[in-house]
């Protein structure tokens, strides 16, 4: 069961790799228009006068290759979902226990959280599609760095983490940091993007000519953020230092992942209070939540390699 | 402030006075803290200033460390330690940012909260003039039944959507009926800084009125402890107790036990103990693991860790024995563990009953539960499946009684430096199993007799607990509701008909409706009200 967790583990990725070559050619070739009108009536939907909501017959391009490519880059995210499901699902059997007990698994259930959140975003908005390279991208690196550096074979839990708190705490954070590692990329394609409007040429604003428009990317990534903020607080927050509690004595000792868990918390709530404030940018706001995303890889790589904490499941490989 | 104050005021503008311009200076800063873009710089304030406090080590933390780091950075550490940089979060820059940012919080949302109150109890206003401009708008619509029936219709439907609704009757003989929806966005939110609040004031009550204290217990019922100060080994009270405070208990540790997978890795521990919560009182068995501590009243006694302490008997040159149980210290996995014994009062001649300071011994070195049979230097699993003891024997002065507490964990390293204590074994150490025994050169005798278990304990209390964790789920409950939430206004005009229809009865129904902050489905609210509205039927 181990050896075949690796291996789906492979495959996840190389069909993660697939997806993002296919919406790479989509980009290269993509129908500018096409996804542009696509965009805009889903933008209609959400709250502009109703009188512009009829939706136009939509004339289907007759040879998009392009849109071609980007459809073939969504059914192989979607295998590479279930590949990724089964990697996961097979090192819980091999390990006789949730899979969650080691900076490798932690990984490999966050991207889990973050490519099924991306999939249900592109069930209710397909015009969201050229996003995905920059999803895949994401989903790609992670799960690289999961297998370069943090590999873990698989081994049952130190008595610590034997606790219903293991299920509760770890999945409510992993389930926030999927959607939040989703959230971070309209966050910054909508910054790229507002450039790009705003007439920048250069590198990283060109990238901003195909994916959709900025106001859609920005209330994407409101409502992802809006939407993880509560489950990260309730875990990170609230079943974190009840566990630590009951395992420590105290619930809460400023360890090192204690620590960064709420200066991700802070600036999360900054970003939610900039976008509440009316005389701050949205684009200040955005590069809010990328600083907030910024923390929460400094927890889990910089916290788990490089400082010494009580988070036993924290360590990277060994153990 | 007197009678002065309230003679008439001279016609003349009196020239602006200076406390004038000190109070205005003292609102305009107060306006400035209590702006959101204040609020919105302190927490950035507060996440950089949390920053340093996971760099270095912290004394609350792991005191350890912060010795070590001031081995290795003799200079650069005092400077460190004067700005704070080993107790960063209780350090003053750190305490000035929460309680700036938490005065601004009361700052503004006490103002919110009576604002909040007084929305509360206002009614909707009237529709406006032209409903077709607002975002949401349905035509008009013709159904039957007279204006005053269809307008109290069209206010059941919006009442079972549970909208705050107010019909008004117009001279023209229009009706109109104007609700609103989603206050529970700003009570959450409302709720959610309150609750910020009272989770400080917990963690601050918790900090002066809390205690804790570590105690390293051995195994046995002939020995335990009982709750105070001095039992432990390192302990702190809140500034607010005193050590009378600490509630009665006593424990000793009847059993502990350790499970290991075959790589070492530890699956389960246990502790069994006996208790006893008054005095001469009875002794009541209870257990207690890693994740489920003991929790007594107001006392709570947590299982840290273990470890081995070998059992030692010593012979001196008169024959007379003395045996001590002493913890060595597990410094890694498989719990290969240091530890020095230490006999300070052997060697005593009968005759004279005086004690020799240069006669005293000393024995130091390594325990490991399993011997590496390649002759390694540590353990290789946790348990004792080939135990054995390497130590290395002294004697001399041991400067256990020159006034400063020696650690009992290692030897004072001075009297070696300056020679008054010696090294009487050979180079390497002393290999010793259970049951053997070892004699030095001057005839004396030690004896390995086995070892006991130990357990590492914190005790703890900590009686705002309740109140924190309180505050934290009503915030969550407040950050849901205002996440959610979105206030939205509807409003329909009943008009009688003009025209031709004129005088045959019926109404003609128009909506409009505005979303009062950003909230993307409310089309298709709007639509399900104007919907239900019409399917209400006229009473
Ligand atoms: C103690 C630190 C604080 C934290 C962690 C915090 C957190 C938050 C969060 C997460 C929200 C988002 C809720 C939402 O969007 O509805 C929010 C909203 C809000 N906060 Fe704070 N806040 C803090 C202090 C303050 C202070 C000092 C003020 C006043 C100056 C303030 C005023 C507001 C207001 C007015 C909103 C509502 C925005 C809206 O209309 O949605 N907060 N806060």
């Amino acid at each position: 069961m181990a050896e075949l967790s690796d291996q789906l583990m492979a495959f996840t990725v190389l069909a993660y790799l697939a997806a993002m070559v296919c919406y790479a050619a989509e980009y290269a070739f993509g129908n500018r228009s096409h996804i542009g009108r696509a965009a805009t009536r889903q933008l209609v939907g959400a709250g502009a006068p109703a009188e512009a909501v009829e939706p136009e017959p939509e004339p289907a391009p007759p040879r998009d290759r392009g849109a071609l490519l980007g459809k073939i880059g969504v059914g192989l995210t979607w295998l590479a979902f279930a590949l990724h499901l089964g990697t996961v699902v097979t090192r819980g059997i091999a390990a006789h226990r949730m899979p969650w007990g080691n900076m490798y698994e932690f990984i490999l259930a966050v991207t889990l959280v973050g490519s099924a959140v991306w999939l249900g975003v592109l069930t209710r908005k397909p015009a969201v599609r050229h996003l995905g390279l920059f999803a895949a991208l994401a989903l790609v690196v992670l799960l690289g760095a999961a297998g370069l550096i943090a590999y873990t074979p698989v081994s049952p839990l130190v008595p610590a983490l034997n606790s219903y708190w293991y299920v509760i705490h770890v999945s409510t954070i992993i389930l926030a940091s999927g959607i939040l590692l989703i959230g971070a990329v309209p966050a910054a394609m909508f910054l790229v993007r507002t450039g790009y409007d705003a007439g920048k040429r250069s590198f990283p604003y060109t990238l901003g000519a195909k994916v959709p428009p900025a106001e859609m990317l920005e209330r994407l990534t409101f409502r992802l953020h809006a939407f993880a903020f509560p489950l990260f607080t309730f875990g990170a927050l609230i079943a974190g230092p009840l566990w630590a509690e009951a395992s420590w004595g105290r619930y809460w000792g400023w360890d090192p992942k204690e620590v960064w868990a709420f200066i991700s918390w802070v600036v999360y709530a900054a970003y939610l209070h900039a976008r509440a404030t009316p005389s701050v940018k949205r684009t200040t706001a955005t590069w809010i939540a990328l600083v907030g995303f910024v923390t929460m890889l400094m927890n889990l790589f910089g916290v788990n390699l490089f400082f010494e904490g009580l988070h036993s499941y924290a360590n990277a490989g060994g153990m | 402030m007197t009678a002065v104050d309230q003679r008439p005021a001279p016609a003349a503008e009196p020239p602006p006075r200076r406390p004038n311009r000190a109070w205005a200076l003292l609102r305009n800063s107060w306006r400035q803290l209590t702006s959101m873009r204040t609020a919105l710089v302190l927490l950035f304030l507060l996440a950089v200033a949390a920053i340093p406090g996971s760099v270095l080590p912290q004394r609350a933390v792991n005191a350890e460390n912060v010795a070590g780091y001031f081995r290795d950075h003799p200079d650069l550490a005092p400077v460190l330690d004067r700005l704070g940089g080993f107790d960063v979060y209780a350090s003053p820059w750190f305490a000035s940012i929460y309680l700036l940012l938490f005065t601004s919080l009361v700052g503004c949302v006490v103002p919110r909260l009576l604002d909040h109150a007084r929305a509360l109890r206002t009614v909707p206003p009237d529709a406006p003039r032209r409903l077709e401009r607002l975002p949401q708008h349905a035509a008009a619509e013709p159904r039957p039944g007279d204006p005053a029936a269809v307008a109290a219709a069209i206010k059941a439907a919006l009442r079972g959507r549970r909208f705050r609704t107010v019909v008004r009757e117009r001279p023209d003989g229009t009706w109109t009926v104007s609700a609103e929806k989603g206050f529970l966005k700003e009570t959450g939110n409302l709720l959610f800084h309150f609750a910020l609040l009272a989770v400080l004031i917990g963690v601050g009550f918790g900090h002066w009125y809390g205690w804790h204290g570590n105690r390293l217990l051995l195994e046995g019922t002939d020995v335990g402890f009982c709750n105070s100060l001095a039992q432990y080994d390192e302990s702190s009270l809140g500034p607010r107790l005193g050590p009378a405070d600490l509630p009665f208990f006593c424990l000793r540790l009847t059993d502990f036990h350790a499970t290991y997978q075959s790589n070492g890795q530890p699956k389960t521990f246990g502790a069994d103990a006996d208790v006893q919560t008054e005095q001469d009182g009875p002794w009541r068995p209870v257990a207690f693991t890693v994740n489920h501590p003991l929790r007594l009243s107001q006392a709570n006694v947590h299982l840290l860790g273990h470890g081995y302490a070998p059992i030692l008997r010593f012979t001196d040159r008169f024959g007379q024995q003395q045996t001590r149980t002493v913890p060595f210290l597990p410094r890694d996995q498989m719990l290969t563990s240091e530890g020095v014994v230490q006999f300070p009062d052997v060697n005593i001649d009968p005759k004279t009953g005086k004690r020799d300071e240069d006669l005293q011994v000393a024995f130091e070195g390594v325990y490991l539960p399993t011997v590496d049979p390649a002759g390694g230097a540590t353990s290789i699993f946790p348990a004792e499946r080939e135990p054995a003891l390497f130590l290395t024997a002294y004697r001399g002065n041991l400067g256990v009684d020159a006034g400063l507490p020696g650690s009992v964990y290692a030897l004072d390293r001075g009297q070696l430096a300056n020679g008054e204590l010696k090294q009487v074994s050979g180079q390497r150490p002393q290999r010793l199993t259970v049951g053997q025994s070892w004699t030095l050169d001057d005839g004396t005798k030690l004896e390995f007799l086995g070892t006991r278990q130990f357990a590492t304990l914190a005790v703890r209390y900590d009686p705002t607990q309740p109140l924190v964790l309180g505050g934290a789920v009503l915030g969550l409950l407040g950050l849901m509701l205002s996440l959610s939430g979105h206030r939205r206004r509807v409003w329909f005009r009943v008009t009688p008909p003009a025209g031709p229809e004129a005088g045959g009865g019926g109404s003609l129904v128009e909506a409009g409706g505005l979303p009062r902050t950003d909230y993307p489905g409310f089309r298709e609210e709007f639509e399900q009200v104007v919907a239900a509205a019409r399917d209400e039927r006229t009473p």
